[in-house]
């Protein structure tokens, strides 16, 4: 290792014709669907997730549709029931819980590490395919009856209701299986697996996120595992546990159930909150402001989110002191996600700031997530909630936070990682019309359901009074707005599969492990052991012409780090 | 193996049991071990939301708790967590055996280990089949225990009793209580009615249908307390009747709870006890194909530690659900 020579080309140099990659590697559906890639996984989770943001996609044009007039407009009231519950459960347990941490997670997790793979191989395998299984019966209930429940399944609807409930509690109880086997992986693989003299300092903000994301997945999706099987067992045996006929508490269901939907916030937007801080970061060509801080904070969200469920239920009968309680610690969380936000706006004053698609995704994630987390106060104020409570401003928080915050970030980090993914850069400029496109496509969709909300539209009705009538047409204009914009992003991200320019090993200038393998990588990751640099050592990169893309300086990938010896 | 080259190489050439992503030997058993720590964190807290909602509805119906206690076969229980501690140890001594190469003795203790788990499945089946014949079940199918057919031992006895209100075997010394034969008779609604209510009512106020709370001895038109708002206690028992019974005919509502409860836990442990025998009986075929010795044990362990934690929630279900009082 000691010996590499700086005059022998690094793999970013080689014409990228003549280069085993993990694309090429192996061909046939069932070199897919057996494989043990880390990077092919992530692939199959990167496709899987957009086929259900698709159709999550879908339904919300549907129910915007629906919502242009008051009354009938397209569908009726029960199949409206129908289309905003799967609309919710999709994009949730399909699309948002999974698409950062399991699609680009997978992919990108071990290469930050300079790792081979993940720890268990064929448990996240497994772990697809429990999604998929999973993925399957949950849309099975389009053809089993529908689900009409919204996407809490709160007792005692959800036990008497006679449309498909049971498929989906299965559907959620086995997906949680996916989640908990994705985290004990990544958790596993970033205390076991990481380069020598990668210590816990010089792990990228990412990492961190998705340690945070991790711990959450095995601590607070099992409490889901046993609720939706408490649902199922109730509906198929009859066992009244969550029945007050027969002596059960409903409201133990809501307990339970915001244990683990709480965190599962933390567990759509830690991730998200990982890429920002690598985004910012290198398009901002500057070393992360406050690392220790916001890779303390992921912990701190993460624990703190455990404790502030009771925020959900404030209009459910809860004792006073419980509410004042759950309040001051809902609060109580708005303080490390400040911390990041004031850390990411720290790391771009004086920076060098590239526009690219990646980073106005970044910037608008700080808009949106700033509006969401905001709002979030309103919601978590005792009196205000009463009156909030229910109503199109809680529909509005939470799509600022979960669509503003996570799908921002992820088409960020999804066009920050395509052209490692597959070796293809896409259409820059057209990325950026399309990145604005969204944002203004978001804030039509949503800003307005603030205003609608506080002035007293409850959420899921069907129908509503004709003065509401303006706030619904631009919402959903809004909405069409957005939708056309994904399709363009779909369309032009397919072309550059075919038709893009080759990427260089690394195109955006990030100092983090990923980059220094080739684009897309080798099946085994990295074909010549990496050099270790700090996670935003930026000055250890140097723009090449001829590659058209950053490299290492010759004297830092001739100099390698003692702590790399021995490793391979 | 197209990747790298050098020493890590030809540690994977001599050992085929190393994966090709770890450096190491002693690297894949830790990422193993830890692995399996980690899982076990999610199975703790699979087990602590029934945990919680067993604390919760212990607290809101303490009296559900006390009567059910009254159902649970304290002997069977407890030989069952003998029979698990036992099997724990075998395991555990099965771990010791593998690092010292030592074939014969850890399949023979892999096999006990089995044979405990196997045990500890039998005897959950005859506990369960008491309850399944006693009606001690989950919501609807629970079925009410004031008669005491559950107690009352030999099994011919669990049928026709309970159904029909007044067909109730009755502890001693109550068929000869003076109006008993008129209760049989009469289809009057005060039919339900102790003779000491009965007797207290004038003959001309009508008692409304199916406005009686409880049956036989403790019938009444006013709700027990743990009921109504105004309730009463229940009746003094007489002299004579024993202790048992009185308790058993003192049935608080809502006892399926208990058994909702029961049957949860001890349903998804007794699931868990049959994976581990899944996951100890692969450990023993490869044992068999002797793939274990000082220098690779990781399975071994790995599955040990899982059983250990099977082991371990028992240890709290058993107090919890049949120590209780
Ligand atoms: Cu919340």
């Amino acid at each position: 290792m000691t010996t590499l020579d700086a005059s022998v080309p690094r793999p970013a140099q080689r014409p990228a014709s003549d280069r085993d990659n993990y694309l090429t590697h192996a061909r046939g559906f069932l070199s897919w669907a057996f494989t043990l890639d880390h990077k092919r996984i992530g692939v199959m989770y990167l496709v899987s997730t957009l086929g259900a943001f698709l159709l999550g996609g879908l339904l919300a044009m549907l129910i915007r549709t629906e919502l242009l007039t008051p009354g009938p407009t397209v569908i009726d009231a029960d199949t409206y029931n129908n289309v905003f519950t799967l609309h919710g459960a999709i994009m949730i347990f399909l699309f948002l819980i999974p698409v950062i941490p399991a699609a680009l997670g997978n992919f990108v997790l071990p290469l930050m590490l300079g790792a081979k793979d993940v720890a268990f191989p064929r448990m996240n395998l497994l772990s697809y395919w429990i999604y998929a299984t999973g993925g399957i019966m949950l849309l099975g209930v389009l053809l089993t009856g529908g689900l009409d429940t919204g996407w809490t399944f709160y007792t005692p609807y959800s036990t008497t209701t006679n449309t498909s409930v049971g498929l989906a509690t299965l559907a959620v109880f086995i997906l949680g299986f996916g989640n908990i086997f994705t985290g004990v992986n990544f958790i596993t693989t970033i205390h076991k697996l990481r380069l020598p003299g990668q210590t816990w300092s010089k792990l990228p903000l990412f990492i961190w996120a998705q340690y945070a994301t991790s711990v959450i997945q095995i601590l607070a999706t099992p409490v889901l595992g046993i609720t939706v099987l408490l649902i199922f067992i109730e509906r198929v045996m009859g066992v009244g546990i969550f029945d007050p006929n027969l002596g059960g508490d409903p409201v133990l269901y809501q307990h339970f159930f915001w244990f683990y939907s709480h965190p599962a916030v933390y567990i759509m937007v830690l991730p998200a909150m990982g890429v920002i801080s690598e985004l910012i970061s290198v398009f901002s060509r500057k070393p992360i402001f406050g690392y220790k801080a916001i890779a303390g904070s992921s912990l701190a969200i993460a624990i703190v989110g455990f404790f502030v469920w009771g925020h959900h239920m404030f209009t459910s009968g809860q004792s006073n002191l419980a509410g004042t309680i759950f309040s001051i610690l809902t609060y109580a969380v708005a303080i490390p996600s400040a911390i990041k936000v004031f850390n990411w706006v720290a790391t771009m004053y004086k920076g060098n700031i590239r526009l690219d698609a990646p980073m106005i995704y970044a910037l608008s994630f700080l808009w949106l997530f700033g509006i969401g987390g905001l709002t979030g106060l309103f919601l978590g104020n005792l009196g205000v909630d009463l009156h909030l409570h229910d109503t199109y401003f809680v529909v509005a928080h939470f799509h600022y936070v979960m669509v503003g915050g996570t799908l921002a970030a992820f088409l960020g980090a999804l066009h920050y990682w395509w052209p490692k993914m597959f070796g293809r850069m896409y259409n820059e400029p057209l990325a950026r019309i399309c990145a604005v496109l969204v944002f203004l496509g978001f804030n039509l969709t949503f800003f307005v359901q603030f205003i609608a909300g506080t002035k007293g539209m409850p959420r899921r009705y069907f129908n509503y009074l004709p003065e509401f009538t303006v706030y619904h047409q631009i919402s959903s204009a809004g909405a069409f707005l957005t939708g056309l914009a994904f399709f363009i992003i779909l369309y032009y991200l397919l072309v550059s599969l075919v038709r893009g320019r080759p990427a260089p090993a690394n195109p955006w200038g990030g100092a983090t492990l990923e980059w220094q393998t080739t684009s897309p990588p080798h099946p085994h990751n990295f074909p010549e052991p990496p050099v270790l640099t700090g996670p935003y050592e930026f000055s250890a990169l140097v723009f090449d012409e001829e590659v058209g893309g950053y490299v290492l300086r010759p004297e830092r990938a001739g100099g390698a780090p003692s702590g790399a010896e021995g490793h391979r | 193996m197209s990747h790298g080259a050098g020493a890590a190489d030809l540690h994977h050439e001599e050992r085929p049991e190393l994966q090709h992503h770890f450096e190491t030997p002693e690297q894949q058993f830790e990422s193993g071990k830890f692995g399996m720590w980690v899982f076990l964190a999610t199975e703790i807290l699979l087990f602590g939301g029934l945990f919680c909602a067993y604390a919760v509805y212990r607290a809101l119906h303490p009296e559900v708790f006390v009567y059910a206690s009254l159902f649970l076969d304290r002997v069977l229980g407890g030989i069952n967590t003998l029979v698990l501690i036992c099997s724990s140890f075998t395991m555990a001594w099965g771990v010791r055996a593998a690092q010292l190469g030592q074939r014969r003795l850890l399949i023979v203790l892999l096999g006990l280990t089995i044979l405990g788990g196997l045990g500890f499945m039998g005897i959950k089946y005859v506990e369960y089949e008491h309850k399944w014949k006693a009606g001690l079940l989950w919501g609807t199918h629970y079925r009410s225990q004031a008669d005491g057919h559950a107690l009352h031992h030999g099994d011919a006895g669990t049928e026709g009793h309970g159904v029909a209100p007044d067909g109730h075997a009755e502890p001693d010394g109550h068929a000869s209580e003076p109006g008993a034969a008129a209760e049989q008779a009469a289809p009057d609604p005060r039919a339900g009615l102790p003779p000491a209510a009965a007797a207290a009512l004038p003959p001309t106020v009508p008692v409304p249908e199916g406005r009686t709370f409880g049956d036989g001895e403790n019938a009444s038109l006013i709700p027990p307390a743990a009921v109504g708002p105004v309730g009463v206690r229940p009746p003094e028992p007489a002299e004579d009747d024993d202790d048992l019974a009185r308790r058993l005919r003192n049935e608080p509502r809502n006892v399926h709870l208990f058994f909702g409860i029961y049957f949860t836990m001890t349903g998804l442990h007794a699931l868990h006890v049959i994976v581990g025998m899944i996951l100890i009986g692969y450990v023993m075929a490869r044992a068999i194909r002797g793939d274990f010795g000082p220098r690779y044990f990781t399975p071994v362990d790995i599955v040990g530690l899982y059983w250990h934690l099977v082991d371990l929630i028992w240890i709290f279900l058993f107090p919890l659900l049949y120590l209780i009082e």
